[in-house]
């Protein structure tokens, strides 16, 4: 199997979420693992973006693949039902609104910057070493944390079902990969 | 004395498949793609069922069935 400039593209994925603990600003740069796929489905009508270039699912690959921190067992049923898995779309894209509320809310001065990440949802991490101030609108750091917050979260996620099951089940649940396949469905038909 | 042949080949779950890709990465013959960004399918001319995309499949959706050649 011939290697590709792309297979390296776990390295992106693990400095991205390292330089989220020095300056909460690059997790605008996060901004890409969004729009690069949604691009891809909707322009050309493939998961290029998973099949290729998801840093993320290379990292899992490798951790739970070549350095064996996965048990290789079958996911359970209910989780790759397409109830799960739309439903954990819905609720994922729920979150991501109401980060982006959160965010409206420090824009329009209602709302004191919160210099913390909330991981799954509901843990509160005091993250205010990686603020050192914005040249922008403190809304725009607002924005970083809850979006910083998501990619840690799904991170962490990720890294729990590669333990458990096989190295790459997050892609099963993952809410990019649902949601490119559902544009691939709609433009292609169904195959 | 039976003589139909019988080959080891790898069959897809279509309605069940993610499209992720983690399959046509470790098939050593490309004899797998993901089609459309459907679903994944078999060259059925290529596979000769080794049965390393259905370790990896996260969803575990592929099977290694014998058929007749």
């Amino acid at each position: 199997m011939r290697k590709h400039w792309y297979d390296n593209l776990w390295i992106v994925s693990l400095l991205y979420l390292l330089l989220g603990f020095f300056n909460i600003l690059f997790a605008w740069l996060g901004l890409l693992c969004f729009f690069i796929p949604l691009f891809i489905a909707v322009a050309g009508g493939t998961k290029g973006y998973c099949n290729r270039y998801c840093g993320r699912g290379q990292l899992f690959s490798l951790l739970g693949g070549r350095f064996g921190l996965s048990r290789r067992r079958d996911i359970p049923g209910w989780m790759k039902s397409k109830a799960f898995r739309y439903g954990f779309l819905v609720f994922f894209f729920a979150m991501f609104f109401l980060m982006l509320w959160n965010t409206y809310l420090v824009f329009a001065g209602a709302q004191d910057l919160g210099q913390a990440v909330t991981l799954l949802w509901t843990f509160r991490l005091p993250w205010n070493w990686a603020y050192h101030g914005t040249l922008f609108h403190p809304g725009v750091a607002q924005f970083a944390f809850g979006f910083y917050s998501v990619m840690l979260t799904s991170t962490v996620l990720g890294l729990i079902t590669m333990v458990l099951f096989k190295p790459r089940s997050w892609c099963v649940y993952c809410p990019m990969g649902t949601m490119t396949q559902l544009i691939c469905r709609a433009k292609n038909g169904r195959a | 004395m039976n003589s139909v042949k019988k080959r080891r080949r790898a069959v897809v779950d279509p309605s069940a498949c993610v499209a992720c890709g983690c399959c046509v990465k470790v098939c050593p013959l490309q004899a797998i793609e993901v089609v459309r960004g459907i679903t994944a399918q078999v060259r059925q001319e290529k596979c000769v069922g080794c049965g390393k995309c259905a370790r990896e499949c996260p969803a575990s959706v592929i099977v290694i069935r014998e058929v007749e050649a």
